[in-house]
């Protein structure tokens, strides 16, 4: 595979069967976003979010870019802008791994975090509050911008659809909701009865510290009514089957693919998909951002697990 | 939408487990754990409002729906996918409220 830049590296990703993890009657296969150029499924979003900008000509060389994310859209907003001369300034949470803050400032982006307690919902809050006052600063915000599941509805859809056309269901997390969004889309046009499912992850009290309800955020761009059923995974069940997958399947994935593959065990009943179904889950990235966190370590899962619930995963 | 198992007599109580987020324990007493009774979740929000006081007006929108930044699940399972704020519940079920956040 030849490609004239890194943004030309993105998608075509791996479908992978997971023959031990599978229920009986059923057919697991994992999408491994984690082969991505920057090794999220998020190069997939920023090529589509910069690309969109710019036929728009809302950037040109030497603009400014800021977007709040918990690491991997910023780490892959930071491998499309670098070569194109995009000074990237990202909004973070302060939880989030010591991988994702090392590899933004390896790109030379611009670091400003928002508190613990707020989650991601304070990035986007303190990243809104910055571009409001800045006209020079141009904001893709993923969960808003259509360009986000676009990119999936034009790309991932597609091409679960090419390896796997008698696909039943698709199970993946939900952050933006931007992939179960374009996905279900695509999918769904594809065949009516496709059924798709969204992970949801739980985490520990400090993630939830919104001081009122109002400060809770469903992003712009989840379209819930593609969505058949909404389950909450946490850190335990998540961090299980992560393992899982390493020790049964060969596969080292991040945390979020835990829990995506945990609920996609849960669907497998007759009740919700027959027999003999084809589920694809979408594994949004593997697992190198996330050894830091102690999550793979040798030890109790248990305790590991408690140690790691208010680290944001997704 | 699921079918949920149904066989029970009308307004037999049956006690449920609720874990509340720290944004609405103000209304708990600070606790993270409360449990009420109701064979449905709107029956169970009633209970609970009578010993919570302002409980059910932090999840119930003026239209009787969900507010949108709650997310209210059974078992692991957003209601909104199983009956809504109409989701029966049978003892033994376990009821927890999360506030909405985002990540990416």
């Amino acid at each position: 595979m030849l490609a004239r830049d890194i943004s030309q590296a993105v998608g075509n990703t791996p479908l992978v069967g997971l023959p031990n993890l599978s229920p009986p009657g059923y057919e697991l296969y994992l999408k491994l976003e984690g082969h991505n150029p920057t090794g999220s499924v998020k190069d997939r979003v920023a090529r589509y979010l910069i690309e969109a900008a710019e036929r728009e000509g809302l950037l040109g060389p030497g603009s400014q870019v800021l977007e709040p994310t918990s690491g991997n859209t910023g780490i892959a907003l930071a491998a499309i802008c670098a070569p194109r001369g995009y000074k990237l300034t990202c909004v973070m949470p302060e939880n989030t791994s010591a991988e994702r803050r090392d590899l933004l400032a390896l790109y030379g982006v611009d670091l400003v975090f928002s508190p613990a307690n707020e989650g991601s919902n304070g990035a986007v809050r303190v990243a809104q509050e910055m571009a409001d006052g800045d006209p020079c600063v141009y904001m893709p915000f993923q969960y808003g911008n259509p360009a986000n599941p676009q990119a999936h509805y034009d790309t991932t859809g597609p091409e679960i659809i090419r390896d796997l056309p008698d696909v039943a269901a698709v199970v993946a997390g939900l952050g933006t909701g931007g992939t179960l969004t374009g996905v279900g889309w695509r999918l769904k046009e594809h065949d009516p009865a496709v059924k798709i499912f969204a992970a949801e992850p739980e985490y520990g009290d400090l993630v939830y510290g919104l001081r009122n309800i109002d400060e809770g955020f469903v992003p712009p761009v989840l379209d819930t009514s593609v969505l058949d059923g909404r389950v909450k995974v946490d850190s335990l069940k998540a961090l299980v089957a992560t393992r899982d997958l390493a020790a049964r399947e060969g596969i080292f994935a991040g945390v979020s693919t835990g829990a995506a593959v945990s609920v996609a065990r849960r669907v497998c009943t007759p009740r919700r998909l027959p027999e003999g179904s084809k589920i694809v889950v979408i594994s949004p990235d593997g697992g190198w951002k996330y050894l830091s966190t102690g999550a793979y370590a040798p030890g109790d899962v248990a305790e590991i697990a408690e140690r790691i619930q208010n680290t944001l995963w997704a | 939408m699921v079918k949920r198992r149904s066989i029970r007599k009308e307004s037999e109580a049956v006690a449920i487990e609720v874990r509340v987020p720290t944004v609405l324990r103000k209304h708990t007493g600070g606790e993270n754990k409360i449990s009420g009774v109701g064979t449905s979740l709107r029956e169970l929000l009633d209970d609970l409002d009578a010993r919570n006081p302002g409980l059910r007006g932090a999840l119930i929108s003026e239209d009787g729906q969900l507010h949108r930044f709650i997310n209210v699940y059974v078992n692991d399972e957003d209601v909104r996918f199983l009956g809504g704020v109409e989701t029966e519940l049978q003892e033994g079920d376990q009821v927890s409220i999360l506030p909405a956040v985002a990540g990416g």
